[in-house]
């Protein structure tokens, strides 16, 4: 009788979850700006380039969620090769780092034992799970283990995996991030956070939606208004030809970048 | 001292060597090699001629030292204040302490049958003070009627003076400390040195050595005695949850909170399984100490292993803090700190307590001293940090490198910009767009030579935001460096 109940709960919440249709850009922006459906796992995968695209978008879309306070969970490898976490520039995104517990683990596995504990702590806001490389201990059973845990506790779980490739996962949504040119401000200074971001993945929903848009650290949201005009002016040589209409130009930009091949679209 | 090597095995003389300048030496021997005439200090080549049986060990001072740790700590179930006398003795205070025993000798007949089933002889003394019992100890002289005459007829040596001392007072006709204390103090002092005229006064009782206890001892201790050893583990640990509530009662009556726990789990054999457990707030709650036993428990690299069973439990509050009964507040927000500290707490006991981490703020303009990660058990009090300006973009990276990785700058720059293109982790990397130089001097009122680093915000062709600096400016240096300190969002 309550497992029937608690099916039937979680059919609902499903159903329930608002879901982006494409074609009509203020369902979009409305999904994207909100972040990510709480409670959930939804993983961010970036290439070890962009491996600060991938955490300033975590970071943000907790922001823009408004769901702190976060636990961030790194393996001593990833702070080896993608550096330390410095907490001046995570204020400068937006975030109160007295809300932020940072736990530094020794390996995968010890990864995944802090993240179940983590995960059951109806304490937190988001529980952010980085890690770098193939990690093949994050499969489709860790993360179903995950998800579960997350749904009964609240807990909205970003599994951030830096220079991996997508394998099958229970995540609720699968998303590709990738530093995007940026709005230059005066005197030729870089501008604001920047991302290139691609749906991958979407459990019951559309998959393959691609933004590219700024960081609003004041007003807490992705501003997607930003790009349509102004960026293509300024862009000039070098990079590639742009394409009118922004969603395609994305895409040639991208062409033209060393990694393309982590774009290829999958299914997982 | 390796007991493995000893039980049941009394045939073959053993001896330890050690290797000292101008060869192998005999550091140490069992008692079949005594008996057969060697000798430390001997060369292992003569002791060898003459034994040929005799089996050979490294000596090995760190074992040593760890096995009288050991059995010190074994010693505990006697006594909270137990001191190493190195390199193979223990001192043990068992003042007040002997009721459980019926009587000091009955206590030191218990101890030595529990060490001789590992395998140890041992010799034993009591004193009024330390270096009484310390002195009688280890030499023990003729008997005598009472405490003070046995130390009087106890040797020079007893004075545990150095080599050259010992001889001259034995030069000089003073063979037993008796002896010695016959003379007035201020002659031996002249004569043998001060440090010779302490150790009478010591012996004496006039001056009192200090013991250095091992451990100070806890707040609340309450403990457990077994009359038949307990050899599973699951009821070793109820023993404790109930002892944690014994603890925890008596934490309530002082308005106090528990936040470091020592549960020890003494062996029959005389081992000691200790778990510590610490919480970042005071508390009393049983079943998140329980918890949080069980995760150190889970964590250990040898899981606990009852061996013949634990006939001694004991749960020491080692550290409390003022708690008052919880209220809690209606929106649930302070429920909702308590769980994550909770949780800090969790990771903390599994993974190690400065692996769990918060941020706080630090006054300094160098950006890698600019802050701290403390351990988030210890619950720095919030630090102001300076408020981003609107309209701008972050201006620090959220990676830091430290330290800072070298870049390659292929392009001749103009002298006081960024490089036009540059190398790091074997990519070159096309400077579109710069901003800089933002200058930060090193801490000249520490040290005069640090070089001042010259900051840029740089974006590349393909978007990636990098923070890199030039160490040194062109004033100060030939060829100053270039290094990637940080990258942006």
């Amino acid at each position: 009788m309550n497992e029937s109940l608690a099916l039937i709960a979680r059919l609902k919440r499903i159903a329930t979850t608002g879901m982006p249709t494409q074609g009509d850009g203020r369902a979009d922006d409305a999904w994207l700006t909100q972040g990510m459906a709480k409670a959930q796992l939804h993983e961010i995968f970036a290439t070890v380039d962009d491996s600060a695209s991938g955490a300033g978008f975590a970071i943000a879309s907790v922001l823009a969620a408004k769901a702190a306070p976060v636990m961030w969970l790194r393996t001593e490898a990833s702070e080896r090769q993608g550096g330390r976490l410095h907490a001046t520039g995570l204020v400068e995104m937006g975030l109160d780092v007295t809300s932020l517990v940072l736990g530094l683990v020794e390996d995968e596995a010890s990864l995944l034992r802090a993240a179940a504990d983590a995960a059951r702590c109806h304490g937190l806001g988001t529980l952010l799970i980085e890690s770098w490389g193939r990690a093949p201990k994050i499969d489709l059973t860790a993360t179903r283990r995950l998800m579960l845990a997350a749904e009964a506790s609240g807990v909205t779980i970003l599994s951030l995996r830096i220079g991996a490739e997508p394998v099958p996962s229970a995540a609720a949504s699968r998303w590709q991030v990738a530093a995007c040119r940026s709005r230059p401000l005066e005197a030729d200074a870089p501008g604001k956070p920047a991302f290139d971001i691609e749906l991958l993945r979407r459990r019951g929903g559309q998959a393959g939606l691609r933004w590219r848009v700024e960081w609003d650290r004041d007003a807490y949201i992705f501003d997607q208004t930003a790009f349509e005009a102004a960026v293509f002016d300024t862009e000039t040589g070098g990079d590639s030809a742009a394409l009118p209409g922004a969603g395609v130009s994305v895409a040639t930009d991208r062409a033209a970048a060393d990694d393309a091949a982590a774009f290829v679209r999958r299914t997982g | 001292m390796r007991p493995h090597l000893f039980v049941g095995r009394a045939e073959t003389p053993i001896a330890f060597v050690e290797t000292v300048s101008g060869g192998v030496r005999l550091k140490a021997l069992d008692r079949e090699a005594v008996r057969a005439g060697l000798q430390p200090g001997l060369t292992l080549a003569d002791a060898r001629a003459r034994v040929p049986e005799l089996e050979v060990y490294e000596h090995d001072a760190h074992a040593d030292h760890e096995w009288l740790e050991r059995l010190a700590d074994g010693c505990q179930r006697y006594t909270p204040s137990v001191a190493l006398d190195e390199p193979d003795g223990l001192i043990l205070d068992i003042a007040g302490c002997v009721h459980e025993f019926e009587g000091e000798r009955r206590l030191a007949a218990d101890l030595e049958e529990r060490l001789a089933r590992r395998g140890l002889l041992v010799r034993h003394a009591f004193g009024d003070t330390p270096d009484t019992a310390r002195a009688l100890a280890r030499y023990a002289g003729a008997p005598a009627p009472d405490e003070k005459r046995a130390v009087k007829r106890l040797p020079v040596a007893a004075l545990g003076l150095d080599e050259d001392a010992t001889t001259a007072l034995s030069r000089a006709g003073l063979k037993t400390v008796g002896d010695v204390m016959a003379r007035p103090l201020a002659t031996i002092a002249a004569r043998f040195g001060e440090e010779a005229a302490m150790m009478i006064r010591r012996l004496e009782g006039s001056v009192k050595g200090p013991i250095v206890a091992r451990r100070t001892v806890a707040k609340i201790g309450v403990e457990r005695r077994f009359a038949e050893p307990i050899a599973r583990t699951e009821y070793a640990l109820e023993m404790l949850a109930e002892l944690a509530t014994e603890a925890a009662a008596q934490l309530a009556d002082r308005h106090e909170g528990g936040r470091r726990w020592e549960a020890r789990l003494f062996r029959a054999d005389g081992l000691v399984q200790r778990l510590r457990i610490e919480t970042g707030q005071p508390t009393r709650d049983v079943a998140l100490l329980m918890r949080l036993f069980r995760e150190r428990i889970d964590s250990l690299a040898d899981p606990l292993d009852p061996g013949f069973g634990y006939d001694l439990v004991r749960l020491d509050v080692a550290l409390a803090e003022k708690l008052d009964a919880a209220q809690l507040k209606l929106e649930g927000g302070e429920a909702q700190k308590g769980e994550v500290a909770q949780l800090v707490d969790q990771l903390g006991t599994r993974l190690g307590r400065a692996r769990v981490r918060r941020f706080s703020a630090r006054d300094s303009h160098i950006p890698e001293q600019a802050e701290l990660m403390l351990p988030a058990a210890e619950a720095p009090a919030p630090t102001p940090w300076t408020v981003p300006e609107t309209g701008e973009p972050p201006l620090r990276p959220i990676y830091l490198f430290d330290p800072p990785q070298p870049i390659e700058s292929m392009m001749a720059e103009v002298p006081d910009g960024p490089p036009h293109r540059f190398r790091w982790r074997r990519t070159v990397h096309d400077v579109a767009h710069s901003e800089g130089p933002e200058r930060i001097a090193g801490e000249w009122w520490r040290r005069q030579d640090i070089p001042t680093r010259d900051y840029y915000r740089i974006e590349d062709r393909r978007g990636r935001r990098f923070w890199i600096f030039r160490h040194g400016l062109y004033s100060e240096m030939e060829a100053p460096r270039w290094y990637l300190h940080g990258v942006f969002a």
